[in-house]
């Protein structure tokens, strides 16, 4: 014990913190992807009257560990003619920001890697830079499909991006603070999905678009462009796009439970699992627009941004910003 | 006044679909997981035919080898209808009856035409074999097989 307080004094206890806190989100992000890859198969084949996997292990649940071995076993396949710096960095490039984004969630009261002031605009600023990512995939791929497949994820992300901030916005007005632990205290009371419906709603419909899931899946429409921007990609470079999808939806339902419902506050439980119980209904919620909604026409994705969710946002912010003056 | 009302018939129908899916979700599954649970078949099922078994004397079918099936099937698949007379009996006894399953389309005409009634239709639903002389079968084979598994 006392080796290790002199570790922590030797280093520091941000270094510590840091350490602790990387490896905590590693594990977080590694089970979040686990459990999702299943869910997402199990709640495909319960809503079409199917079973699901149930072969591997007890309700299937060994199921992603059997192919995370199957794409880690498989060979690395580079196309010809792709632009190699790019084609090897956009897997990696996609990883980064998902895991930065961690970095200010409140979990619970006292488990937060680090409370930044600005934390909301440490998270925006990081996951805006996977459209990049995206882009650089399918620029970088030498293939038709990935780049139209890009091409629409830089559309779509920059349409989807204005709502969702200023959804946010009309939240931090309310609780005076751009630090998520703020907001959070600040919901003691009353969750903000009650003085906020209309931003609630426009920010899950934002987050669903920003995270490229159906009914808002044009980058990767397997039924038009193949996988769209991951069409050249196998084996681990794949799966860390995959890893990179079920990380953002997961910060996205996160980021709602903590601005809307409340974070990690609740009764008799604690705050943890009410964080991960908030969470993950709205990662279920997402799943289930999957299996429900038929995928929007290109036209109609980006009129529905530009024509009614940008105004209507900006109205929520006027009259919120006119009833606080008040 | 348009757009408003676009907006909440869309959300409505959004919300309509989302309950079908749940519904779904909710209701039990089913997939019936095939080699380890099987249905039950329906006793109209037509698979092959097949000889049955006479009422006094079990061990023998009812088949009297007149050879009716064989002239009534439009496809020529009843191939050989083979009998023998026994001592001390009244009718023939059949000793083969070779049935060409792959052309067989189980239009159940051999079945109406039998004047004892002797055939039927069984309710093996999944044969399967490598060649194409796996389903030329010795219906009379078949029916002692089956007795002695009874």
């Amino acid at each position: 014990m006392e080796r290790l307080t002199d570790i922590i004094a030797l280093v520091g206890e941000e270094t510590v913190r840091a350490i602790a806190g990387l490896i905590g989100v590693l594990i977080v992000v590694v089970v979040n992807a686990i459990l999702l890859t299943w869910a997402e198969r199990k709640v495909a084949g319960h809503m079409q009257r199917r079973i699901g996997p149930k072969e591997v292990g007890p309700y299937g649940l060994i199921q992603p560990f059997a192919d995370t071995f199957k794409l880690l076993a498989k060979e690395l396949l580079v196309p010809k003619d792709v632009a190699k710096p790019l084609y090897h960095l956009a897997p990696i490039l996609i990883f980064i920001p998902v895991l930065v984004s961690f970095i200010v969630i409140p979990f619970d009261a006292q488990l937060q890697v680090k409370d930044i002031n600005m934390g909301i605009l440490v998270i925006l600023a990081f996951s805006s830079l996977s459209v990049f990512s995206i882009l650089i995939a399918g620029w970088g791929s030498h293939n038709k499909y990935s780049l139209i497949g890009a091409v629409r994820s830089v559309a779509q992300n920059i349409a989807y991006e204005i709502p969702l901030l200023l959804s946010l916005l009309a939240v931090i007005f309310m609780a005076n603070s751009f630090s998520l632990k703020d907001i959070v205290e600040a919901q003691k009371g009353l969750w903000f999905v009650f003085y906020q419906p209309i931003a609630f709603l426009i920010f899950f419909v934002a987050g669903v678009a920003e995270t490229n899931r159906t009914p808002f899946d044009l980058p990767e429409a397997e039924s038009e462009l193949v996988a769209g921007f991951h069409t050249e990609y196998s084996s681990m470079q794949f799966a860390l796009f995959f890893l990179a999808e079920y990380t953002n939806i997961f910060i996205v339902s996160a980021i709602a439970t903590t601005f809307f419902l409340g974070g990690y506050s609740g009764p008799v439980l604690p705050g943890i699992i009410w964080f991960f119980v908030k969470t993950y209904g709205l990662v279920f919620v997402i799943l289930w627009f999957r299996w429900t909604f038929p995928r929007v026409r290109f036209d109609q994705l980006l009129n529905f941004s530009w024509k009614i969710l940008i105004p209507l946002s900006f109205i929520n912010l006027l009259v919120t910003g006119g009833i606080l003056k008040i | 006044m348009k757009v408003v009302r676009d907006i909440v018939k869309g959300a409505v129908s959004l919300l309509v679909g989302m309950g079908v899916t749940i519904k779904a979700f909710v209701s039990p599954t089913v997939t019936v997981q095939y080699p380890r649970q099987t249905l039950s078949i329906s006793p109209k099922f037509r698979g092959h035919t097949k000889l049955v078994a006479d009422e006094k004397n079990p061990d023998k079918t009812r088949c009297i080898v007149c050879g009716m099936c064989e002239r009534n099937c439009p496809s020529h698949s009843i191939k050989k209808v083979e009998g023998e007379k026994k001592e001390g009996e009244k009718t023939k006894t059949v000793t083969e009856y070779i049935l060409n399953f792959t052309t067989c389309s189980q239009c159940g005409i051999c079945v109406e035409t039998c004047p004892v009634d002797a055939l039927a239709f069984s309710s093996d639903y999944n044969p399967a074999g490598y060649r194409r002389e796996d389903f030329y079968y010795d219906l009379v084979k078949e029916f002692e097989k089956r007795r002695k598994s009874e």
